[in-house]
């Protein structure tokens, strides 16, 4: 191969016949390639549609169905009984209530601790590097250990953290996890997700281009008022990004209620909710199916409006 | 003539007061140590005995490795080390294949965009608003139909899907870094496919693919819900083992620390030595 940098590439309209040829040749070369360029996505694409699509369909042909795993095989179809009993299930209500509010405190909380973070760290100090290892270990630890350690060893008022503080300071202990089911899942989840908001916001602080930030001090901008008129605005996709993926995991949230909370109501979302009522032992799939399809519904249509209206990640830049 | 110039200083948000940059300086160094301390703590509960563990926090103790000794040795169920090959072999088998499909598809993204590329990309972020409630139950039923229930094959199955979409995405970044006029350049010099990929391509987006498969490592590593449905006895995997140190009755707290810090070792050594270009792929990932 040839050494073709990019300057000889760029080299001005000197060369414009020379490039004109050159791009037809690429064109001819593309036409040529056309199917050869598509069959790279090929595999990636049918094994994301086996695997997630297909059962999908099933789903939605389960929800018409009166389908318990205990009847046996020949299942009626009851069109949409199942969904007309949906709205009369409290406990589907109260679940999918315990999802909003989960997600939109998990994941707004991880973004401000998360951004507060980013911007302590965005400033040269002694050991740095070693505070910004401790911080992000967080969204290391495995979801099964972090509501494990945190529902014993900080919220448990007998041997855990929490209690001991609480005594030290003459109050009464109380058993955290039990009184504040939904509050102690959000306290674990904004400590696990808020290291991973900092690392994206911090890439947005780093990735600043440094010389509008010095044009506005020599200007005499306060640091407020860059930090709002000037950084803000650059970490703006930062910021979507970092909503959209918590969002993506937040939603899905399981493990955390499994071990801190269990099947207690007040803190129980959807995913929980529908696993116990099928598969975990509940064994209504007809029904349960129902449910999975109206919370796939409604993530579609929220997550469809979040990407639309808030965010231009994925618009085309061309 | 801009010789003696120096490249502007970065400027801190917050003010340069030195006496406020010591009071920032130290305040992140609490706020550091506070996050975590959760984890600290479960390392000295590990090397507890239980009887000190279970009762008023305390500092002072004499260190013991009986509780690594009696987690790894237990037989239960599911002993340390089955839970940890099953862990081992799911993870690094799903990762293989995630990257073996995403790689192409990626590059045919990035290198040579065609039509309505977005969209493709589009749906495979959209399977993640999937919520895995909408697919279990039939996964569920074809598992166990197809005798896979309990196997680690299931696993492998679905935790590369439940990576691919992430490793599309970031790869597809790393591979938009390399200047498509190289990428040109050799192909007009008659440079193949695989010449291309091996010379050009690959040299540059290296550290990506490392970073790529290391988050695919840690959120297979840490998966439970499937696990837990899926294949909850014999062949599963080690937070399925960790829940499992849980007793109901009895004291437990320092045997459970002790087997969470063996759980957790393996990805949070990897995330340590990684964590720069982890940063870099997640959030140049979508942005760029």
């Amino acid at each position: 191969m040839s050494a073709v940098t990019v300057d000889q590439l760029n080299d001005g309209g000197r060369q414009s016949a020379e490039d004109q040829a050159r791009a037809a040749e690429l064109k001819r070369l593309e036409r040529r390639d056309g199917w050869r360029r598509r069959i790279p996505i090929l595999p990636a694409l049918i094994y994301t549609i086996l695997v997630t699509q297909i059962p999908f369909l099933f789903t939605l042909f389960y929800s018409l169905t009166d389908w318990r795993i205990d009847t046996p095989d020949p299942r009626q179809f009851i069109w949409f009984e199942n969904y007309g009993s949906l709205s009369g299930d409290t406990f589907f209500l109260d679940s999918a209530w315990v999802s909003v509010q989960m997600t939109v405190m998990a994941v707004l909380g991880s973004l401000i601790v998360g951004t507060g973070l980013a911007i302590l760290l965005d400033r040269k100090f002694f050991g740095q590097g070693f505070v910004r290892t401790l911080l992000i270990t967080p969204f290391l630890v495995m979801p099964v250990v972090a509501g494990l350690m945190w529902k014993l060893q900080m919220f448990n008022s007998t041997f855990g953290i929490i209690g001991w503080v609480m005594n030290q300071l003459g109050l009464e202990p109380v058993e955290f996890a039990t009184r504040f089911p939904l509050a102690s899942v959000v306290v674990v989840l904004i400590w696990q997700w808020s290291p991973f908001m900092m690392l994206i916001v911090l890439a947005g602080l780093q990735g600043q281009d440094q010389s509008v930030l010095e044009a506005a001090r020599v200007d005499g901008a306060t640091s407020w008022g860059t930090f709002r008129q000037i950084t803000l605005p650059q970490l703006r996709p930062f910021l979507e990004l970092g909503t959209l993926l918590g969002a993506i995991y937040l939603i899905q949230v399981y493990d955390h209620i499994e071990v801190i909370v269990g099947g207690q109501p007040g803190a129980r979302n959807l995913p929980f909710y529908i696993a116990g009522r099928s598969i975990g032992g509940g064994n209504r799939f007809g029904l349960s199916s129902a449910y999975s399809i109206v919370v796939v519904l409604a993530s579609i249509i929220i997550a469809n409006i979040g990407l639309r209206v808030l965010s231009n990640l994925l618009e085309d830049d061309s | 003539m801009a010789l003696f110039t120096r490249a502007p200083k970065p400027e801190p948000i917050l003010g340069q007061n030195r006496a406020v940059a010591f009071f920032l300086a130290v305040l992140t160094w609490i706020i550091g140590l506070l996050f975590f301390f959760p984890l600290f703590w479960l390392v000295l509960n590990g090397f507890k005995e239980e009887a000190v563990a279970s009762s008023s926090p305390t500092l002072i103790f004499d260190p013991t490795l009986d509780r690594f000794r009696e987690v790894t040795e237990t037989t239960n169920l599911l002993t340390f080390a089955e839970a940890f090959w099953n862990s081992f072999w799911i993870v690094l088998i799903s990762t293989f294949i995630v990257m073996t499909l995403a790689i192409p598809a990626a590059y045919s993204l990035a290198i040579r965009p065609m039509r309505k590329w977005r969209d493709v990309l589009f749906f495979f972020i959209s399977t993640k608003f999937l919520p895995i409630v909408g697919i279990i139950m039939p996964v569920w039923i074809i598992a166990r139909d197809l005798n896979l229930l309990g196997t680690r094959t299931v696993l492998v199955i679905l935790y590369t899907a439940m990576n691919l979409p992430l490793a599309v995405w970031m790869l597809r970044s790393f591979f938009a870094e390399v200047p498509k006029e190289l990428v040109e350049a050799s192909q007009i010099d008659g440079c193949s496919l695989l010449g291309q990929i091996r010379q050009v391509i690959l040299p540059i987006v290296a550290p990506g693919l490392a970073a790529t498969a290391l988050l695919c490592v840690i959120f297979a590593w840490n998966e439970f819900f499937f696990a837990l449905q899926l294949n909850n006895v014999g062949a599963s995997t080690i937070p399925v083992w960790v829940n499992s140190q849980q007793k109901f009755q009895g004291q437990f707290l320092a045997g459970l620390s002790a087997a969470s810090v063996l759980a957790t070792l393996p990805v949070v050594l990897a995330g340590w030595v990684a964590q720069k270009r982890m940063i870099r792929g997640l959030a140049l990932g979508a942005i760029k």
